[in-house]
């Protein structure tokens, strides 16, 4: 669809018809209280060679990669995007196209989507994938709200290791609800604390993240167990989806649903979105799920093809009592991503995900040999959390000027954690890139 | 779609306005949905059924049936305790088009009041409702 902008005379024309003499009057309905009354408080419009200028301007100022060497994580992660994946998804067929209702005319928008449902279910482990969500937030927070209508309980509970900007999405989405939200605290080593969890009643979901927001791996099969005790969904969400690639998949070990962030899946971070909802479930559980669908059929000749299926359960049908009030789906990053992982396939999947693992490992053994302390014993996979001498907030800026990014300050998050930082160490750094950290580090 | 005059409506059945059947069995009653009803929806491809034990008053939803086409509610005819559910309908919810009031039973009530069947309607006022609809 093309953007035209209406002339003056056209706007005046159309003013004339509905009888309004100016753009004001037409909007004279609107309560003068809930208009501004002041003109935009925004600059001239710009040339397009002083916009390039101004923009230019702007990056100047950010610490962006790769001039930057970024070690922090904590949600979007640095990986390298295979050139095809850009250029295959810049074609308009995936750029323009819109919502394929008629399949008549919409199959490689349809397919492209069901390989992709196809790709995230098998990463999860999962039977079923919806066409993905907006982002791994709102797609944890839809999660809650399925658990919500599949065992008609009112109390969620959280890990407080998920996200903190996951937990805070989960509030806001959750506030209109009659729905209690409960977080669990962590151990010593790094995971969610689960033992207050038999006296919680009413329990509709548990949610814990893996690896957690401390990059620490959760066993997720003793929180489904747990849950499943209770008579409770075990929700498995995610920021480094890449993790699967040499973890068992939350599918695997019980979960029943596993939504989650897809950014690491070949969609560039772009200071913080778009992102990416994964979104996947059991097949008996499909009827309940939030979100757009894409299931494979046959036509009249016996042909295969593709169609928007089950939107039953979405708005445009079922109002009210849809699953969820989302019906749309985040179709550019979502083909994006099946780009990467078919790009990957299973092995290099395996072997992308061994390899962030070792380099941070490789990370974590220099920091200790400088001294740093581990805090959380459990195993990582591509962050973690180190606690830094006294001294570092000084050693960090010095390292910022030499444009170097050293970890996430996580007391912001978690109060009581002073001097631990959050490290990630994805394949887009070098040995030398992690040399340079470290010499930094004075004994 | 069918005429009126194609469907079948037995003679000992009680009709609701949306479309549900009851039929007393014993001290309880079984519901469903008109022969009308499935020939309006089409192809049913997947029937929601309560939990055995949960209670609804009459006229509340109980579940959902869902054609290839609309989804509709299914609504209590008469209040009462879910006995039981036909867990047929799981894996052949077209036995709703083939036998609505035979194998294509949906639910068991424990009615609260047997009085609340003198509400429904018999097969001729059931009749004339439909010919209301359909002039």
């Amino acid at each position: 669809m093309r953007y035209l902008p209406h002339t003056d005379e056209e706007i005046a024309s159309m003013l004339g018809v509905v009888g309004a003499a100016s753009l004001d009057d037409l909007f004279s309905a609107v309560p003068s209280s809930c208009r501004r009354n002041r003109e935009m408080n925004l600059p001239e419009p710009l040339s397009e060679w002083d916009l390039n200028r101004l923009m230019r301007d702007f990056s100047n100022n950010v610490a962006a990669p790769p001039e930057y060497k970024i070690f922090i994580g904590a949600g979007s992660y640095e990986h390298h995007i295979p050139q095809v994946v850009p250029y295959l998804l810049s074609r308009s067929e995936f750029v323009t196209s819109y919502t394929p209702y008629q399949p008549e005319m919409s199959q490689g928008t349809l397919q492209a989507i069901y390989e992709y449902q196809t790709l995230s279910a098998r990463l999860l482990g999962m039977e079923v994938a919806n066409a993905s969500m907006y982002d791994g937030a709102s797609a944890l927070a839809e999660a809650l709200l399925m658990a919500v209508r599949i065992t008609g309980k009112r109390r969620v509970v959280l890990s407080c290791l998920i996200h903190p900007h996951f937990r805070s999405v989960v509030q806001t989405y959750l506030a209109p609800t009659d729905c209690e939200i409960i977080e669990l605290p962590y151990r010593p080593d790094g995971r969610t604390d689960l033992s207050s969890l038999p006296s919680l009643e009413d329990l509709a979901a548990l949610a814990v993240q893996s690896p957690n927001f401390f990059g620490v791996i959760e066993d997720l099969k003793d929180p489904a167990e747990r849950a499943h005790d209770q008579g409770a969904l075990l929700i498995a969400t995610f920021t480094e989806p890449l993790a699967y690639g040499m973890l068992k998949s939350p599918g695997s070990l019980g979960a029943d649903i596993a939504s989650g962030e897809g950014q690491s899946l070949g969609i560039p971070q772009s200071f913080g979105g778009p992102g990416l909802g994964l979104f996947a479930t059991k097949m008996s559980r499909v009827r309940s799920m939030p979100g757009r669908l894409v299931g494979r059929t046959t036509d009249v000749e016996g042909r295969r093809g593709f169609v928007l299926t089950l939107a039953t359960r979405e708005q445009h049908i079922r109002r009210e009592k849809a699953t969820s009030n989302i019906c749309t789906n985040n179709s550019l990053c979502a083909v994006a991503a099946t780009m990467y992982m078919a790009c990957l396939g299973a092995s290099g999947i395996r072997e992308l995900a061994q390899l962030n693992h070792d380099k941070a490992e490789h990370l974590k053994k220099q920091l200790r040999h400088r001294g740093c302390k581990i805090p959380f014993e459990s195993p990582t996979f591509n962050e973690f959390v180190a606690e830094m001498p006294p001294g570092f907030a000084k050693t960090r800026q010095r390292l910022l000027e030499k444009k170097i990014v050293a970890g996430l300050p996580v007391e912001t998050y978690y109060p009581e954690l002073r001097n631990h930082y959050l490290f990630c160490v994805t394949e887009t750094k070098s040995r030398e890139d992690m040399d340079d950290l470290v010499k930094e580090l004075t004994l | 779609m069918k005429e009126i005059s194609e469907l079948r409506f037995p003679d000992d059945f009680f009709y609701a306005a949306d479309h549900e059947w009851a039929k007393p069995e014993g001290d309880n009653v079984r519901v469903g949905i008109s022969d009308y009803a499935q020939d309006q929806l089409g192809d049913i491809v997947f029937v929601e059924l309560p939990k055995i034990g949960d209670r609804h008053a009459k006229g509340e939803p109980f579940g959902t049936v869902e054609s290839v086409k609309a989804v509709s509610e299914l609504n209590m005819p008469v209040g009462g305790e879910i006995l039981s559910v036909n867990k047929a309908l799981e894996d052949s919810p077209e036995l709703l088009n083939k036998e609505p009031y035979g194998s294509g039973w949906m639910i068991e009530i424990k009615p609260i009041d047997t009085a609340e069947l003198k509400g429904l309607m018999a097969k001729d006022a059931y009749l004339g409702l439909l010919k209301g609809l359909n002039p």
